[in-house]
């Protein structure tokens, strides 16, 4: 019980910093040109690779399951222009057939 | 009376573009957050319930889980850290993966901090609301939309918070929402929304060099680094011509 408040106090402190620390540092100063190009450049770089973890990550490095045929299929509903609604259903609906027919 | 001094829809046009020195949000903004990350809060209320299920099995009690759900607010850490803690791990161990994990949050932050407005407390309460989702919703075109990722935040938080509650309360009957594919609706709304911003050379860049990093760095580091690591994708793109 008493371990389980620590982690959470720790944690949470750790993490309320981490999302934090960027405001405290940057204040609300617009930034340097030099440094606006690589924030910008944030968001892609960061958004690949949460793509790439979320879709591969397994218990032991890179795990190939129903996630791929979900985000292959979010990937198809994507070049055919579907709303956002319809690519979400089609990652779910592809990864839920595919581990009701035996994928991982 | 300053208000009175511009028109209406001009005063919102400034809000919707937060130029003006301005702590209010626009509401029609906070609402298409909140409206576009519906879906991904589905999700993240049954995952809530698995979390809660795991908190208790791993002995962290009812009111501990649901008080982490609140402030540490971020899905795989809080899974990791129960994870380590159920299967008897030490409590050094349970907080390092937890905080490998949340490094991201000091690029999102970074990314999501010139666009909050407000006295710094302000500005620090809605920082916590940029998790992966609503600061991914936030996303148009190269900049940070506020008042969406407080909305789509404040969605996220509504069920990831409820859904802890239902599970160490006692929920179990949703089974595994892995089962319903749901684990795939993250990756997929992240996609979606990487397509929308990849529009120049060097966004391109950042994002093929993030991927390939992360690709590279899964079967080797531990959980949290390679996200963190895609970050680098920006500085090389950054550096790059054109």
């Amino acid at each position: 019980m008493t371990e389980a408040w620590i982690a959470v106090a720790v944690i949470g402190a750790a993490t309320i910093a981490l999302k934090g620390a960027g405001t405290v540092v940057l204040g609300g100063r617009p930034l340097p040109a030099r440094f606006d190009a690589v924030v910008a450049l944030l968001a892609p770089s960061l958004l690949a690779g949460l793509v790439v973890v979320q879709t591969l990550e397994g218990d032991d490095g890179i795990a190939l399951d129903a996630r791929v045929a979900g985000v292959a299929a979010a990937a198809v509903a994507l070049i055919l222009r579907a709303p956002l609604l319809v690519v979400l259903a089609c990652a779910a609906g592809v990864a839920a057939a595919a581990r009701a027919l035996g994928a991982a | 009376m300053e208000a009175s001094t511009i028109m209406p829809d001009e005063k919102a046009d400034c809000l919707r573009r937060g130029r003006r020195d301005d702590s209010a949000l626009a509401r029609p903004e906070v609402l298409a957050g909140a409206r576009a990350v519906l879906p991904i809060a589905v999700a993240a209320t049954a995952f809530g319930v698995s979390y809660g299920i795991l908190a208790r099995e791993a002995g962290m009690g009812v009111v501990a889980p649901i008080v982490m759900s609140f402030t540490t607010f971020a899905g795989s850490a809080q899974f990791a850290s129960a994870s380590v803690l159920e299967q008897g791990g030490a409590l050094a161990a349970a907080v390092l993966a937890a905080v490998l994990l949340n490094l991201r949050y000091l690029a999102i932050g970074i990314s999501v901090a010139p666009s909050l407005r407000g006295p710094l407390v302000r500005r620090l309460a809605e920082a916590q609301l940029a998790v992966d989702e609503s600061w991914a919703i936030g996303q148009e075109n190269g900049r940070v939309m506020r008042g969406r990722v407080v909305g789509a935040g404040l969605m996220l938080m509504v069920g990831w918070c409820g859904g802890t509650v239902v599970g160490v309360i006692g929920g179990g009957a949703l089974g595994d929402p892995s089962a319903y594919g749901l684990d795939a609706m993250f990756p997929a709304l992240f996609l979606a929304l990487l397509v929308g911003l990849v529009k120049d050379a060097r966004a391109k860049r950042a994002a093929l060099t993030g991927a390939l990093i992360a690709i590279a760095l899964l079967p080797v580091a531990p959980p949290g680094v390679p996200v963190i690591a895609a970050v680098a994708g920006a500085l090389i793109a950054a550096r790059s011509r054109s």
